[in-house]
């Protein structure tokens, strides 16, 4: 029995062990390119971890009864009478529990650190009025800081593009050209059906929704060129609607935004 | 069964055809209508399949080189409402309930035949009207999804079609959900308690709670989006001052029970299997029976968890994360008790309990990756992404479709009275498991790196990881070769089974198989443990 146990034991631990090390030592995700791309991996490496421990657990356990348990050509009879087990029926009934309600407040936490709890739909210096309602996706700051010291940027997503239009230069670009390390708040509003903005190294997704302007704030932290990629069916060519968001040094999208903009119309 | 009845009953048999051509008739049997739903499915099950393998051949390359854009949308739309309406909602509850819930009740019949015939009736029509689409004006190309304004704004007569043939297809799905509740609260035989009934039968009245409380729902979100097509009303129509999101919530009221009506009729069925291949009791009846009745609760209230990157607030999110993520606890639960059932059996290790343990394995997968899609922040990157394609398919087909499988294995026996070859049958599972593996697990990979899904394009880095998908499609595409040769092989000229090969104690193999038309020759015998293995040993012999 004793001897049972320590197999037992050596299993577990060696299916731990092997779910650390894929889990630290296999990366699943592209490049990290945003502030919330980091706190994303952080869930994503926990969530991975846990679903390895229960998955090969699961497997092993299968495979083996498959095996131990077999019908050998000499048995006949069936096996033992056993119709349940109270005890043990109840501990992984709260087992599963209490890890999904942990694995629930930690997202939770990760979800407010990505700044999906802060409230958007009220004061917002792009919005036409104070009562419009804005959807919010992930949002990075409160409503001030967005107001005081941001790039505010209009989408508007068709059939089959993006338009940035950037109302302080008074232009309108097919590309997204944002400044590394600063908080960009973009107001977005589809002309035609539904869009979705994604920029996969950014881990941050947001519908873009007729009738119904969304809000989507991030932070990028490193020089490139990466896609903006519609993630929502908005017809035939749905597969071809991409663009391209280029970080770069503030200096050198201070030169491109000033190459770009138009002077104001007095009328 | 009351008297009065019986006279009008043999009246109208005397009428019905026999052999062959009884499945092509308005039979009131519910064996034939069970074969019918079986095999109806089976044929639209080969024409989505044929889809899938279209949409693989496309995405073997970057390009959009294998067929027009439009015509992409078209198989992607109507790939996923055959494979959801019109094969596996229709065969895990209309086929298999149909053949077995009367057999676990002690009944003759159903409830209600006629009802049930007609529920059968009106899928092979609305099928053939929505493949026909394809050849009117286009078939409908917004998603099975079909989320306005997309729909509204496609081409109008496969849209109309599409919503028609899906409203013919949910009424079908309700006539069967009230017949089955009927059929298990009142055709009861006495003495038989509901806590004694098989498995199949609880997942079978909590599916038809399900389908009963949420098809309705579907149904007129669908009449309000045709009245948007052909009326100009404006109720998702956002140029008329319409809301999009509204619509969302109302498809997903029905369409995330929706999963739990493709699922927990397979947690009923290997609650079945499991249990007679492993000489051993199903572990946890009562755990069982409140499990799924939990599923049945918290499915109705996680809808949300479709659209955390529409516009949602952030209390609604949170809600719908924890609310999802709950629903591992109840399944979770089943899958212990499976494994402790195989615990200490006397496994006979055939094709019907390899497809079963498949089942396990690649279920447990899909539900991990399903608690992960859970929680928003995760969600948020994967969402309407290769991820999600490849989560629910290991979720329908690694679970739901290897149990259909499963079940055929199981039950071919008894419907037919020859045994499926065994040899043909562990080579089905094989190539089902290898190539269903290897087709959706890289899914996981391309979604994470940003492919998107219902695309006819892609970034071509993605290309070689799409190629080794579409081998494993390749590969499935081929396992129903073996499967189709066992079949017409075994019915012809298989093994001759006896009346009850597994030596099993569910009432259904208590009879002659193939059953007589009244199921028993003589009064319907009251099984009141039909998972006592290992205690009746004397009885079997």
């Amino acid at each position: 029995m004793l001897n049972k146990n320590i197999y037992l034991i050596l299993i577990i631990s060696l299916v731990f062990a092997i779910s650390f090390w894929i889990g630290f030592n296999v990366n699943l995700l592209p490049a990290e390119a945003s502030i919330n791309a980091p706190i994303y991996d952080e869930l994503f490496k926990i969530l991975f971890i846990i679903g390895l421990i229960i998955f090969i657990g699961m497997t092993i356990a299968v495979i083996y009864s498959l095996f131990k348990f077999r019908k050998r050509s000499d048995q006949i009879g069936d096996g033992i009478a056993l119709e349940g087990n109270l005890s043990l029926e109840i501990v992984w009934t709260i087992i599963p529990s209490i890890i999904v309600l942990l694995i629930g407040l930690y997202s939770y936490n990760i979800y407010d650190r990505m700044g999906g709890m802060k409230e958007l739909n009220h004061n917002h210096e792009m919005m036409s009025s104070n009562t419009e309602k804005i959807w919010a996706g992930i949002s990075q700051t409160s409503d001030n800081e967005i107001a005081i010291n941001n790039l505010s940027i209009e989408v508007s997503a068709m059939q089959f593009a993006f338009l940035f239009n950037y109302p302080k230069g008074n232009f309108i670009s097919g590309e997204l050209h944002v400044p590394v390390d600063q908080k960009v708040s973009m107001k977005m509003e589809s002309k035609d059906v539904i869009h979705a903005f994604w920029v996969p190294e950014f881990r941050i997704k947001q519908d873009i929704i007729p009738g119904q302007p969304t809000i989507l704030n991030f932070t990028p932290t490193k020089v490139g060129k990466y896609p903006i990629i519609c993630a929502e069916l908005c017809g035939p060519y749905h597969g071809g609607m991409r663009a391209s968001i280029i970080v770069e040094e503030e200096s050198d999208y201070n030169e491109w935004f000033n190459k770009n903009k138009k002077p104001e119309v007095n009328l | 069964m009351t008297i009065s009845i019986d006279p009008q009953k043999t009246n109208n048999e005397s009428l019905q055809p026999k052999g062959w051509l009884r499945y092509f008739s308005f039979s009131l049997d519910h064996k034939v209508i069970g074969i019918q739903y079986l095999v109806c499915g089976f044929l639209f099950y080969l024409i989505g399949g044929t889809l899938a393998s279209a949409i693989r051949i496309e995405l073997a390359s970057p390009m959009s080189d294998f067929m027009p854009r439009d015509v992409y949308n078209q198989v992607l739309t109507l790939h996923g409402t055959i494979m959801i309406f019109l094969w596996i909602v229709p065969v895990v509850n209309g086929a298999f309930g149909n053949y077995l819930i009367p057999f676990y009740v002690g009944a003759r019949d159903m409830a209600f035949p006629r009802l049930n015939a007609v529920a059968f009736w009106l899928i092979p029509p609305s099928g053939l009207m929505l493949v026909a689409s394809y050849f009117v004006d286009g078939a409908a190309q917004a998603g099975w999804t079909a989320y306005p304004p997309l729909s509204i704004t496609t081409p109008q007569s496969g849209q109309i079609i599409w919503i028609l043939s899906v409203l013919l297809l949910g009424g079908s799905s309700i006539f069967g959900g009230i017949n089955f509740i009927a059929t298990i609260i009142k055709l009861r035989r006495p003495g038989l308690k509901l806590m004694q009934l098989p498995m199949y039968c609880w997942a079978m009245l909590g599916t038809s709670l399900l389908v009963v409380l949420s098809t309705p729902v579907l149904a007129g979100t669908l009449i309000l989006l045709s009245f948007d097509i052909i009326a100009n009303t404006g109720f998702f129509n956002p140029v008329l001052g319409g809301n999009v999101v509204v619509y969302q919530h109302l498809f997903w009221f029905y369409s995330h029970p929706a999963v739990y009506i493709m699922v927990l009729p397979a947690f009923g069925l290997v609650s079945e299997i499991l249990p007679v291949h492993a000489r051993k009791p199903l572990f946890g009846y009562t755990t069982m029976v409140f499990s799924i009745m939990g599923i049945v609760v918290l499915g109705l209230v996680v809808w949300a968890h479709h659209m955390f990157t529409s516009g949602t607030p952030p209390w609604m999110r949170l809600f719908f994360t924890i609310a999802t993520a709950f629903i591992a606890v109840p399944t979770g639960i089943k899958f212990f008790n499976w494994v402790a059932t195989l615990w200490g059996g006397k496994i006979s290790i055939n094709s019907a309990m390899l497809f079963s343990c498949g089942f396990i394995i690649n279920f447990v997968f899909g539900g991990i990756t399903g608690v992960a899609l859970a929680q928003v922040p995760f969600d948020i990157h994967v969402h309407d992404t290769y991820f999600v394609v490849a989560h629910f398919h290991y979720i329908v087909y690694g679970g739901t479709v290897f149990i259909i499988f499963s079940s055929i294995y199981h039950w071919f026996p008894k419907v037919t009275g020859k045994m499926l070859n065994e040899k043909l049958g562990i080579l089905h599972f094989i190539i089902t498991f290898i190539g269903f593996n290897l087709c959706f697990a890289p899914q996981h990979w391309l979604g994470l790196n940003g492919m998107p899904r219902r695309v006819a394009e892609y970034d071509p880095q993605f290309q070689f990881v799409n190629q080794i998908s579409s081998l494993g499609a390749l590969l499935m595409a081929i396992s129903t070769i073996p499967f189709l040769i066992n079949v017409f092989l075994s019915v012809r000229n298989g093994k001759d089974a006896g009346d009850n090969p597994w030596n099993a104690l569910t009432p259904e193999w208590l009879t002659s198989s193939p059953p007589p038309v009244e199921n028993w020759e003589g009064e319907a015998p009251l099984v009141e443990e039909p998972y006592g293995y290992g205690k009746e040993i004397s009885e079997l012999k």
